[in-house]
């Protein structure tokens, strides 16, 4: 395999090597049948360097979901590895990777389903403090009030329950869980996708500034390639359990060379009537293909407006293409000299 | 005159913890074959303005307070149940976010776009059935003949919503209300959709009600737009003229915040605080609490809508005072 250039430097605190996560379906009512494999996660190789915001897009079902439960360890993982500061996670045995998961916190698009109901803001935050015995009984108060404080909460607010929040507050005290272990690397899965716009920009602003303050690394997982754009250094595009592009995020977005990438970014409705009217944009035939039976050769090969015949029976590589740029397409040579 | 002409439109909830003002004196018009836009965030009226005029508030709680919504002559919140049957779902239809509103999970897709075909248009088993075949046709679902025996399940998401886009337009309707029937669709899957929508109001001739959150999706879209706020229409312009030089604080506030307008690494123009709880009282401007131009005056009295010109009204007290540029 090829190893991508767009490595950031120095030494990644996150690293996924030819990562695989593969799901037995199976079918059968009462005599359960092995009918196939969902190749959720297939052949994912990453790194994200300390204090580094890495976006990761695509279309609904592409596995970027599984991909962060596989770095979290919480699927298992079929292939490859995860090392996370040097520690091998896939190898490691579950006591460790407990002990890991102080340093990789999680964030779900849907507050109200992360946060259990019948606990208070405090006794969300006191939770993992006391559980890691991070800090002593009687700071408990004041540590839970710096953290509701970092998010942007009122520490009044310690005794109240999620569903007294909206929707935007909510999304501050899942933060602040994520944080109260002071870990290294946070996966963020689709956290504003639920949010309004006006209240969108408030929880992207703050991650940012966590970012920049606590140097942490986050993998920002979302649909939605301009608020990617704007909170990311570099973006993963994936499809169908493979990363097809990878390079710095202006570049990705602003110069695609990934046929997918391309539709992906040409799908966007811009918010400027006069670049609607005028643009031409590239709508994909057909839905996106479902990861039980995926297309042969290159996956895309059956919506990509450039497919020849050599797509439909060779895999293509993520290889580098240019300075900062890895590319997974059979064609890329042609189709940027077009 | 126009198709769709709505007056005064108050439609109140009346729950245990209060009354909900979800729209609060709304007033607009539509001609025919035109697109508006109906913008603003979640709770802000804009369901519950179209569900108003389809006859759908669940009453109660619901209940319409006041107004008129005078379609084609007729006044669709007080006309007859005869009169209401001749038009809605036949001459004004609308889709939903969720395909799943619309459609019976447990009926087969011909029977379910035959059905409004042997009601409203008096056909015969198998006239109805051609035209429903070519209808699925039209929204680009490949081997109708086959796929016309499915049940809604055996459909992809997409599918789905272009098999509700093709029961709604069966009767060829003048008037196509869409509440974000995009927004649960991955943005591949959106743009077939929306090139689909204007395909059809082309063929059509028929006129469009969108409503969004997403601003760039009513930029390419819409002849005109207006955005909602706590029940009120607060501007309303063509789209160029609403994107280009808006004019209301809300609306300006709204377009900064978003992150495609705004350069990489720098801090995102926030609004800051909440919409407000439409059970509370809300004297003056809906907007005062989390606007950064508001004054004593803005929490004295109500704001009305009021043309800047003939194309754009706006109901910001300050921008009427000729205070705000
Ligand atoms: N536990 C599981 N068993 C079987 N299949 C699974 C399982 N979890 C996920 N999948 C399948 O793996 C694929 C990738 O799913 P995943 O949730 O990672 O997608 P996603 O990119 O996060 O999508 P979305 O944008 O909709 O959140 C899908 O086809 C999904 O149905
Ligand atoms: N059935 C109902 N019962 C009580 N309140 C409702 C009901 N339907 C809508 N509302 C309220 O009306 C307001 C406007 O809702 P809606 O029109 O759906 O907003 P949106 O602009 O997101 O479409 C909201 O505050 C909502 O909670
Ligand atoms: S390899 Fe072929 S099918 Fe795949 S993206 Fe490139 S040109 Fe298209
Ligand atoms: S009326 Fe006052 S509070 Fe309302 S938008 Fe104008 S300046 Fe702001
Ligand atoms: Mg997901
Ligand atoms: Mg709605």
């Amino acid at each position: 395999m090829t190893s991508p250039t767009s490595s950031p430097s120095p030494a990644p605190i996150l690293e996924l090597r030819d990562v695989k996560t593969h799901f037995p379906i199976s079918s059968g009512f009462l005599f359960k049948r092995h009918v196939g494999t969902v190749k959720a996660v297939d052949g994912v190789t990453l790194s994200v360097a300390r204090g580094e915001v890495l976006g990761l897009v695509g279309e609904s079902g592409c596995g970027k979901s599984t991909l962060a439960r596989t770095i979290l360890q919480l699927v298992p993982t079929t292939g490859g590895t995860v090392i996370l500061s040097g520690q091998n996670l896939t190898t490691s045995n579950t006591s460790d990777i407990l002990a890991a998961r102080r340093d990789l916190q999680m964030v779900f698009q849907d507050p109200y389903a992360s946060l259990n109901p019948r606990m208070t803001v405090f006794d969300t935050l006191a939770e993992p403090l006391l559980v890691h015995g991070v800090c002593r009984p009687a700071d408990i108060n004041a540590r839970v009030a710096a953290l509701m404080r970092t998010v942007g909460l009122a520490p009044r607010f310690m005794q109240k329950y999620p569903h007294e929040f909206s929707g935007g507050q909510r999304q501050r005290i899942a933060i602040a869980r994520a944080l109260a272990l002071e870990p290294k690397v946070i996966i963020a899965d689709e956290p504003v996708s639920a949010l309004d716009v006006s209240i969108q920009a408030q929880i992207l602003n703050l991650l940012a500034q966590l970012v920049r303050k606590m140097n942490l690394s986050l993998v920002f997982i979302a649909h939605d390639l301009s608020v990617v754009k704007h909170i990311s250094d570099r973006i993963a595009v994936m499809y169908l359990g493979k990363i097809v592009e990878l390079g710095r995020a202006a570049d990705v977005i602003e110069r695609p060379r990934h046929p997918y990438t391309r539709a992906l970014v040409s799908a966007i409705p811009t918010p400027d009537p006069d670049v609607e009217r005028t643009r031409q944009r590239i709508v994909l035939p057909g839905d996106p293909p479902s990861p039980i039976n995926p297309p042969s050769g290159c996956a895309f090969h059956p919506r990509c407006p450039y497919a020849h015949e050599i797509c439909k029976s060779s895999v293509p590589p993520l290889a580098p293409f240019e300075a900062g740029r890895d590319v997974a397409c059979l064609r890329t040579e042609e189709i940027s000299a077009l | 005159m126009p198709l769709l002409s709505v007056t005064d439109l108050r439609t109140y909830f009346h729950t245990r913890s209060g009354v909900y003002r979800a729209v609060d004196g709304v007033s607009f018009s539509l001609e025919r074959g035109e697109t508006l836009g109906i913008v603003g965030e979640s709770g802000s009226g804009k369901s519950v303005t179209c569900y108003s005029i389809m006859g759908l508030i669940p009453t109660p709680p619901g209940r319409i307070e006041s107004g008129t919504a005078i379609f084609d002559g007729v006044d669709l919140l007080h006309c007859t149940p005869t009169q209401s049957r001749a038009i809605r779902g036949k001459r004004v239809a609308m889709i939903f976010q969720d395909p799943m509103t619309s459609l019976n999970p447990y009926m087969r897709i011909s029977d379910q776009l035959i059905e409004p075909l042997l009601i409203h248009e008096n056909l015969s088993k198998s006239a109805a059935r051609q035209r429903a075949l070519a209808a699925l046709e039209s929204v680009g679902i490949n081997d109708p003949d086959k796929r016309i025996n499915l049940y809604p399940h055996e459909f992809s998401g997409g599918m789905r919503q272009r098999v509700m886009i093709a029961m709604a337009l069966i009767t060829k309707p003048e008037l196509l209300i869409a509440d974000e029937p995009t927004t649960a669709l991955d943005v591949t899957v959106q743009a077939q959709i929306l090139e689909l929508i204007k395909k059809m109001q082309r063929e059509l001739g028929m006129a469009v009600i969108f409503i969004t959150h997403d601003l760039g999706v009513v930029s390419g879209l819409c002849d005109r737009v207006q955005v909602m706020y706590a029940g009120r229409i607060v501007e309303s312009a063509d789209t160029r003229t609403l994107f280009h030089s808006p004019r209301h604080p809300y609306t300006r506030a709204l377009q900064r915040s978003i992150p495609s307008l705004q350069p990489k690494g720098t801090e995102l123009y926030t609004i800051s605080g909440m919409p407000p709880d439409l059970s509370k009282p809300l004297p003056g401007c809906g907007f005062s609490a989390r606007c950064e131009h508001a004054t004593a005056t803005c929490t004295a009295t109500t704001p009305a809508l009021a043309n800047l010109s003939p194309t754009h009204a706006q109901a910001c007290l300050r921008v009427q005072a000729g205070e705000l540029l």
